[in-house]
């Protein structure tokens, strides 16, 4: 079940569940999934609030939101809009890079800040690719590269309505107008990560062969004053979907302590 | 009708398909011979002559980083064939402006063109082909925003003859734009655009250029050509005329419909050599995501099948070859012409992969002599 919002002018579907401290779930390439077990576990802790970004689940395009920029100042002027203090901003992937383009902006309705497994950053030189190319990948070896588990990862698509494919390809579609180029990454966000003064913890699936815990993450780790990371066991690049329970408890640990 | 000579300028000689996933995009170009390509391009470049000797019209095109295409640059070629060429119309089909970083240079390069040519250039603008998004890093989401943008500032180029003027728009940015030279043409070298969707089509009926549609079969073309004229008959502008329609085909004339079978037999080399993976034939973004919907439910319109496992009689019979013997050929043009309210340029994709050169100037040969002179009375 997802409610509508309207942040300035831009209309997005959003998960609003529980009660308390405001919690900002960014989803990642994935898209959202109202009923992932992660989001209910989240809510536990405070008010959950997990938009679809515009272009992602059944938010419409924005003509104004064209880059992981455009979607920073959105949810920041989102959490303003909610009158937000001391929230949680989590972001998973993509949504990881969107939660520190936000951090590194304004952190004034901000309290804890968890990337899981974060995208935004350049780490090697020109002809190292940080990142696999999703784009010029078969979609299976995507799969391996992303998921602990590939199997449980592949969908059939006989078995899944017309909304869930039209879903699954508007989450692809909008994915390329976010990441497309640079790729996933902002060449200036490294620099600026030292802005970042919040309680940070950073989660990887020790499994993630997609950006490793030990290349990526701690290239994140390093630039951000403070921060933790942890590996999360038996899951890859998206560990809230293959280990919802740990991936909260850990954020539920981090958040209340 | 005119009809043009167009080959893609392959470069055939390639290892066996299952060495490789993927003829674009990521073929290594260690199997590119520099020697033999060098003897592709001069032969390559014989045959368009002798297309003007023959009295037919040229066209060049552009992919990039493919053995099936090894003209990266449509300028380039087109440069050359301006300086050799006396008479024949050269048509760029085209120039995929959205892709292009700098437009500017695109108008440069074609207002070159039109000059070395004293005026023979027709400018096409494409959108390109999905396997070109890798290749070029081209995002392939909201590109035909980008692509309008792209034409609005090369007619502008071409037709601002007073001093620089200032371009600050939403992906091209250029303060000091003053092209040198203009183009030959006044007010600048007639526009072509292909289109497969409705949309596409009443952009290009609304602005009045030649719309062309490659190898889009007998209701693809109707549906495009009927928007066209939709479009122009709801905005209440004047009917286009029948030289604003280009169908591209592969055609080959023999002198007996077997010898026409044989060389279209050879010319689907086009459709055999395309192995493509997946992630490069729907890069996200580029279909509409209804389209995407209906791959994903395994959903392929007839006429894509024809691609995946393309046989002569299904291609003929879609529309997307027209061969035989001269008789055969011309019924065959005539059965696209009634179906889709009449057209006035047959783009003949006449070469490809093993059709050698005797076997490409026969195929010319047969074509102008005997098919040729009864379209050309088509008014």
């Amino acid at each position: 079940m997802s409610d509508w919002t309207t942040v300035a002018g831009v209309q997005l579907e959003m998960v609003e569940r529980g009660r308390g401290r405001p919690i900002l779930w960014l989803h990642g390439e994935e898209g959202l999934d109202p009923d992932a077990p992660v989001l209910g576990a989240l809510a536990a802790h405070g008010r959950l609030l997990a938009p679809s970004h515009p272009g992602y689940g059944h938010s419409p395009e924005a003509a104004t939101v064209d880059t992981v920029d455009d979607l920073a100042y959105l949810y920041l002027d989102l959490l303003a809009q909610q009158k937000a203090r001391d929230a949680v901003v989590i972001g998973a992937s993509l949504g990881g890079w969107i939660a520190a383009e936000m951090a590194v902006k304004s952190t004034t309705s901000l309290g804890h800040l968890v990337l899981v497994a974060p995208l935004g950053i350049k780490v090697g030189d020109r002809e190292t690719r940080d990142i696999p190319d999703i784009f010029a990948l078969h979609p299976d070896e995507v799969l391996k590269l992303q998921y602990h588990d590939p199997a449980c990862a592949r969908l059939d698509p006989a078995t899944l309505s017309d909304d869930r494919l039209t879903v699954i390809a508007r989450n692809r579609e909008a994915t390329a107008l976010y990441g497309w180029e640079p790729y996933f990454h902002n060449p200036k966000l490294r620099g600026r990560l030292h802005r970042i003064t919040l309680p940070t913890l950073l989660l990887w699936g020790a499994e993630d062969r997609f950006v490793t815990a030990g290349y990526y993450g701690s290239a994140y780790r390093d630039a951000i004053p403070g921060a933790r990371l942890e590996t999360v066991a038996a899951a890859g690049h998206f560990p809230h979907l293959e280990q919802p329970a740990a991936v909260a408890e850990r954020i539920g640990t981090f958040i209340t302590t | 009708m005119r009809a043009w000579f167009f080959s893609e300028n392959a470069y055939h000689l390639l290892p066996e398909a299952r060495e490789y996933d993927s003829i674009r995009v990521k073929l290594p170009n260690r199997y590119y011979d520099p020697k033999l390509g060098a003897d592709l391009y001069h032969r390559f470049i014989d045959e368009w002559l002798m297309a003007e000797d023959l009295g037919l019209e040229i066209m060049v095109n552009e992919h990039h980083q493919t053995a099936t295409n090894v003209n990266p640059s449509a300028a380039v070629v087109m440069g050359a064939l301006g300086r050799v060429t006396r008479s024949a119309r050269l048509l760029i089909l085209g120039n995929p402006i959205a892709n292009r970083r700098e437009p500017v240079r695109v108008a440069e390069e074609m207002a070159m063109v039109d000059v070395y040519s004293r005026g023979r250039l027709e400018c096409g603008f494409v959108r390109g082909v999905p396997y070109e998004m890798s290749a070029g890093n081209h995002r392939p989401t909201r590109m035909m925003e980008r692509f309008w943008e792209a034409h609005d500032l090369i007619v502008k180029a071409w037709t601002s003859h007073d001093g620089p003027f200032n371009w600050e728009g939403k992906y091209f940015h250029h303060r000091q734009v003053n092209i040198w030279p203009r183009p030959y043409q006044e007010p600048h070298p007639p526009i072509w655009i292909t289109a497969l969707s409705p949309g596409s089509a009443r952009e290009v009926g609304a602005r009045g250029y030649t719309v062309a549609c490659f190898l889009t079969g007998f209701e693809g073309t109707k549906t495009v050509f009927d928007n066209y004229r939709e479009r122009r008959v709801e905005l209440g502008l004047p009917a286009a005329s029948r030289d604003r329609f280009a169908y591209a085909a592969l055609v080959y004339t023999g002198e007996t419909d077997e010898a026409g079978y044989a060389g279209a037999r050879k010319l689907m080399w086009y459709l055999e050599s395309n192995k493509v993976p997946p992630q490069f034939t729907g890069p996200p973004g580029y279909h509409p995501i209804a389209s995407t919907v209906n791959a994903m439910k395994g959903a392929t319109p007839g006429i894509y099948k024809m691609f995946q496992n393309p046989t002569l009689e299904g291609l003929m019979e879609h529309g997307l070859v027209f061969a035989g013997n001269p008789d055969s050929v011309y019924r065959q043009v005539m059965r696209m012409y009634d179906h889709v309210g009449g057209f006035g340029q047959l783009l003949m994709m006449s070469q490809a992969g093993f059709l050698d050169h005797e076997e490409t100037v026969k195929g010319m040969q047969m074509f102008s002599r005997e098919v040729y002179p009864r379209l050309k009375e088509l008014r």
